[in-house]
């Protein structure tokens, strides 16, 4: 599986990112500036966290318009695997690729620590290795993650089985406690319609080896690996 | 020319800035302040002249950047 990461000024968990990806593919990720205007030729676009501009004006705003991000959401469009982590999914509704917004954190506070996420679905290419309603625990990291849509689109996403994560508690019971950021329905990650956009805002590539206290996170590099390289 | 934009949260959609600052308000002893919306102002300098084509200009403006409309209202000032 050959992968590329799209950087921008401000991006700081690209060399994370680059790790998961070469342990799951075998594959060092190109990674690709943001004033590039033509990705190479992958199966995988990669939109990492950080602080994208300074979260100027608004998170991921100003990345979602420059250069590059006109051929990333050509090849979206066209059906390109794309993930989009913490400020890489800021950016990806930014661009409209995934509806929705995300908006400072309810308590104002910006959260880092560990979270439990319910897979909900397994019917996805960056989920198929884990098992429906699985719980796994990853890193959050962020100011800005709450995940806010009007109702109509909410109830779409939750019909179309687009709601791909949600935070819960450590036996898989979401609701206002173990939800670390005010997100509607407790979402932490969503699909776009066609099933090839995944934005969420924790952060599977820093749970991947022991050594980090999890691996769950990695699950979702192996899915990706295996359903793009039986493709 | 001038031109403002008030960039501000669509109704419906939770303010926790503005909750805050009406908090801070309360404890400062302003206890008649019933909501608090907070919102950004952007200045530009506009070079074109013509009002009906700068106001369009803006407009497309916010549409693609200045407000995100999945969450905000924005109006234009000319000055």
């Amino acid at each position: 599986m050959k992968s590329a990461i799209v950087l921008f000024p401000g991006i700081n968990r690209e060399s994370d990112m680059a790790r998961a990806l070469e342990m799951a593919s075998g594959r060092a990720p190109e990674i690709v500036w943001h004033k590039e205007t033509e990705l190479p030729d992958v199966d995988l676009i990669v939109i990492p966290g950080g602080f994208s501009y300074g979260d100027y004006l608004r998170c991921g705003a100003i990345a979602a318009r420059s250069p590059i991000m006109r051929d990333v959401v050509a090849k979206a469009e066209a059906g390109v695997t794309t993930l989009g982590v913490c400020n890489g999914f800021q950016v990806l509704t930014e661009t409209g690729l995934l509806p929705g917004a995300l908006m400072r954190n309810a308590d104002l506070k910006f959260v880092c620590r560990d979270v439990h996420l319910r897979v909900e679905t397994t019917g996805t290419r960056f989920t198929g290795g884990y098992e429906e309603g699985q719980v796994i625990r990853v890193p959050v990291a962020h100011g800005d993650g709450n995940y806010f849509a009007d109702e109509d689109t909410l109830d779409r996403l939750e019909g179309d089985g687009r709601v791909v994560f949600r935070y819960c508690d450590a036996d898989g019971n979401a609701g206002s406690r173990a939800n670390p950021n005010g997100s509607v329905r407790d979402i932490a990650g969503i699909l776009n319609a066609r099933g090839n956009v995944l934005g969420l805002m924790p952060h599977p590539e820093d749970h991947i080896e022991p050594a980090q206290g999890s691996t769950d996170g990695f699950g979702i590099f192996m899915s990706v690996v295996a359903a793009l390289e039986t493709a | 020319m001038k031109a403002r934009v008030t960039v501000t949260l669509k109704n419906g959609v939770l303010d926790p800035q503005g909750k805050a600052i009406q908090h801070a308000l309360s404890s400062l002893g302003f206890s008649g302040v019933d909501d608090v919306r907070q919102g950004k102002l952007i200045e530009l300098e506009i070079a074109d002249q013509d009002r009906d084509k700068a106001r369009a200009e803006i407009e497309a403006m916010c549409e693609k950047l200045l407000a995100n409309t999945v969450i905000e209202n924005y109006a234009i000032e000319l000055v």
